[in-house]
C-alpha cells in the first residue's frame, strides 16, 4: 500500500516536471513554430541565476520564481531580436540557429561558472510514508506545474493578451491586418517562453547539480513532449507528459531508471510513427 | 557523360595525389589522419541532407555503431579486413530499418530530425549502461562508459601482425576518402543521384512521375549512414579506443555545423568544412582564454544568419563573379538545398 502510494506520487512528479520543462518550448513552438533548441541552455541559465541568487542572500523562493525567470526572459528577448527574428518561417533555420546559441551559452557558462558541478540544497524536507522516504520537494514541483498550467489556460482563454495571442497563433496575417503587430506578438512570445524556461530550470536546480551542460538532458525530453503533443498547447503538452511519465516511471521501478529513459524515448519514436501530428493532431482538436 | 566524368576524375585525382604529398609537411599525420576522417563523415551527412535533403540529426549515431562494429567484431576475430566490413554494413542495415520506418511512414519535417535525435539519444543512453559484465558480444565486453579498448587495430589482409599505423595509416585514409568521394561523384551523375535531388527539390511531384520516393530515400540514407559506418571504423583504428561519446549529441552538432559551413549541395564543402574545423578545434583546444563550445556556436549561429549557403559556393561564386566565366551549374545546388525540410 505504502509502495503503492509512492510510486502514485513519483508518477505524478514524473508527469509534473515534464509539462515543466516542456512549457516553455511548447509555448514558443505553438505560437510560434520555431524549435528553440536552447531551451535545455534557458533552463541551465535559470538555474545558475537562481545559485548566484540564493548565495547573495537572496531568499529561495523569490530567487526561483522571481528573479531566474524574468532573467532568462530578457535573454532570450535580447536572442530573439538579434537572432530568431530574422529566421522567421525558416524552420530548419531556427534550429540550427538556437542549436549554436546552446553552445554558445554552454560556452559562456564554462567559462564564468567553470566546468564544476554546483547546486543548492532543497529547501522543503522530505518525509516518510510507511517506510519510504518521500522528497517533500517533488509536491512543490507537483504544485508548481500545476499552477503553472492554469496560469496558462487562464491567460489565453480569459484575456485580451490572451485572445490576440491565440489568433496571431491561427492566422497571423489576419492578425496583422487588424493592426496587431505580429513582430510585437512574436516577441513578447519569446520573452514569456524564455520565462517559463527559465523558470524550470529555477525550480529544478536543487534538484540536480548544475553543471554547463545540463541543459542537454532536458532539451530531447521537452522536445519529444512538445512535438509528440501536436498542435494544441495545453492539451497537448498535458497528454504527452501524461503519457511518457508514466511510461518512463513504470519502467525505472520495473527495470531500471536508464531504461525508464530508454522506455520514454521509444514510446516517442513510435507514437510519432502511428501519430505523426502529435496526440492532439488527432484526439482532442480543437482544444486549446 | 563520360567525358566530363572521365576529366574530373582525372583531376580530382591529380588534385588528391598532390595534396596527399604535401599535407604532411605543414600538419604531421597523425593530426591529418583524423581530419581526414572527419572529412569522410561530413561528406556521409553532405550528401543525404544536401543532396537528398533529408536533414539527420543522428549521423553520429551511424558514426558510432560503425566504430563500435568494428571494435567487437576485431576483439572477436583479431584481424582487421573483415571488422572494417562490420563497420559499413552494420550502420547501413541499421539505417535501412530507421529509415524504411520513417519514410514509408511518410514522415519529414521536423519529425525527420525528433526520430533520428531521439534514436542517437538511446543509442547513447543504452551503450553508457552497458558497463556491467553482462552485456558481452562473443569476446568483447561493450564497457558502458569507459568504451572498448585494446582491440585490434588495422593490419594488413591477410597477415594480423602487420599493423597499419602512423604515416601509412595517413595514406589509407587519404586514399579510401579519395575513393569514397569518387563513388559519392559517381552516383550523384547516376540515375539514382539526379532522381535524389529531384526528391529534395520535390518529393510530391517525384513520386508523381512514377518514381518511388520512399524506397529512394530509404536507399540514399543507408549509403550515408555505411559511409559514417566506414569513417567510424577509420576512427576506431585512429582512437585505438570506442567509447559511447561518439554517440553523443555533441558530436552530432558537430557534423551538421560542418555542413553548414562548407556548403550544402557541393561535395567538397562538407569535407573542407569537417577538416578546416576539426583543425581550428584542434588549434583553439591549445590556449584556454575562451571556451571551445562557444566559438563553434557562434560560428554555427553567423554562418546560418549571414552565409548560409556555406564557404565553398560562396567562394566558387565570388570566383565566378571576378572571373567572368560563370560556371554552368552554380545556382542550382544549395538554393534549395535545405527547402526540403521547410515545407
Amino acid at each position: 500500500m505504502d509502495f503503492a502510494v509512492v510510486v502514485l506520487v513519483e508518477i505524478l512528479y514524473a508527469i509534473a516536471s515534464l509539462v515543466l520543462i516542456s512549457a516553455g518550448l511548447a509555448v514558443v513552438f505553438g505560437m510560434m513554430k520555431v524549435i528553440n533548441l536552447a531551451h535545455g541552455e534557458f533552463m541551465m541559465l535559470g538555474g545558475y541565476v537562481t545559485i548566484t541568487a540564493v548565495n547573495s542572500g537572496v531568499n529561495i523562493f523569490i530567487a526561483m520564481l522571481i528573479i531566474a525567470p524574468l532573467v532568462v526572459g530578457l535573454i532570450g528577448l535580447i536572442v530573439e531580436r538579434l537572432v530568431i527574428r530574422h529566421l522567421y518561417g525558416r524552420l530548419v533555420d531556427t534550429m540550427l540557429a538556437t542549436w549554436g546559441l546552446s553552445l554558445f551559452f554552454i560556452g559562456i557558462a564554462t567559462m564564468i561558472f567553470g566546468n564544476t558541478t554546483t547546486g543548492i540544497s532543497s529547501p522543503i524536507p522530505g518525509f516518510s510514508i510507511g517506510a519510504y522516504q518521500v522528497n517533500g520537494y517533488n509536491f512543490f514541483i507537483i504544485v508548481v506545474s500545476i499552477l503553472l498550467i492554469l496560469g496558462v489556460l487562464f491567460v489565453l482563454k480569459s484575456t485580451r493578451l490572451g485572445l490576440i495571442a491565440r489568433g496571431a497563433m491561427q492566422r497571423s496575417d489576419m492578425a496583422a491586418a487588424l493592426g496587431y503587430s505580429s513582430d510585437r506578438i512574436y516577441m513578447m512570445t519569446f520573452f514569456v517562453g524564455s520565462a517559463l524556461s527559465g523558470l524550470a530550470g529555477a525550480v529544478l536546480a536543487p534538484l540536480v547539480g548544475l553543471v554547463p551542460t545540463s541543459g542537454g538532458a532536458f532539451i530531447a525530453k521537452a522536445f519529444i513532449t512538445v512535438v509528440a503533443g501536436g498542435p494544441s498547447l495545453v492539451a497537448g503538452l498535458l497528454a504527452s507528459s501524461g503519457l511518457f511519465g508514466i511510461v518512463g516511471q513504470v519502467f525505472s521501478f520495473s527495470v531500471s531508471p536508464v531504461m525508464g529513459d530508454v522506455a520514454m524515448l521509444i514510446a516517442a519514436v513510435i507514437l510519432l510513427r502511428l501519430l505523426p501530428q502529435g496526440i492532439t493532431g488527432r484526439f482532442f482538436k480543437g482544444k486549446l | 557523360m563520360t567525358q566530363s566524368w572521365q576529366k574530373e576524375l582525372i583531376q580530382t585525382l591529380i588534385v588528391a595525389l598532390m595534396l596527399m604529398y604535401l599535407l604532411p609537411f605543414a600538419i604531421n599525420t597523425f593530426t591529418l589522419s583524423i581530419l581526414l576522417i572527419y572529412g569522410m563523415l561530413g561528406l556521409s551527412l553532405g550528401l543525404i541532407w544536401g543532396f537528398g535533403g533529408i536533414l539527420c540529426f543522428g549521423q553520429a549515431a551511424f558514426f558510432g555503431l560503425g566504430a563500435y562494429a568494428y571494435a567487437i567484431a576485431a576483439v572477436n576475430i583479431g584481424e582487421s579486413t573483415i571488422p572494417l566490413l562490420f563497420a559499413i554494413l552494420v550502420p547501413a542495415m541499421f539505417a535501412m530499418l530507421l529509415g524504411a520506418m520513417m519514410f514509408y511512414g511518410r514522415l519529414a519535417d521536423v519529425y525527420l530530425g525528433v526520430i533520428t535525435l531521439v534514436v542517437t539519444l538511446i543509442l547513447f543512453k543504452f551503450i553508457n549502461s552497458t558497463a556491467g559484465p553482462a552485456y558481452v558480444i562473443g569476446k568483447a565486453r561493450l564497457g558502458g562508459y569507459n568504451g572498448i579498448p585494446g582491440f585490434q587495430t588495422l593490419n594488413v589482409p591477410g597477415s594480423p601482425d602487420d599493423y597499419i599505423w602512423g604515416d601509412a595509416f595517413y595514406y589509407v585514409c587519404f586514399v579510401a576518402l579519395v575513393v569514397v568521394y569518387l563513388l559519392v561523384t559517381w552516383l550523384l551523375r547516376s540515375s539514382f543521384g539526379r532522381v535524389a535531388m529531384g526528391i529534395r527539390e520535390n518529393d510530391q511531384r517525384m513520386s508523381l512521375m512514377g518514381y518511388d520516393t520512399r524506397a529512394r530515400k530509404t536507399i540514399l540514407f543507408a549509403i550515408g549512414a555505411a559511409i559514417a559506418g566506414f569513417a567510424g571504423g577509420l576512427f576506431a583504428n585512429w582512437a585505438e579506443i570506442v567509447t559511447p561519446g561518439l554517440f553523443s549529441l555533441g558530436q552530432s552538432a558537430e557534423i551538421i555545423i560542418w555542413c553548414i559551413v562548407g556548403g550544402l549541395g557541393t561535395r567538397l564543402g562538407p569535407i573542407l568544412g569537417a577538416a578546416g574545423l576539426a583543425y581550428l578545434k584542434f588549434l583553439l583546444g591549445q590556449q584556454s582564454l575562451i571556451d571551445n563550445t562557444l566559438i563553434t556556436g557562434l560560428i554555427l549561429v553567423l554562418f546560418v544568419l549571414f552565409l548560409p549557403k556555406g564557404i565553398v559556393p560562396a567562394v566558387a561564386n565570388l570566383w565566378a563573379a571576378s572571373f567572368g566565366r560563370r560556371p554552368k551549374n552554380s545556382r542550382r545546388n544549395v538554393r534549395r538545398a535545405r527547402g526540403g525540410l521547410n515545407g
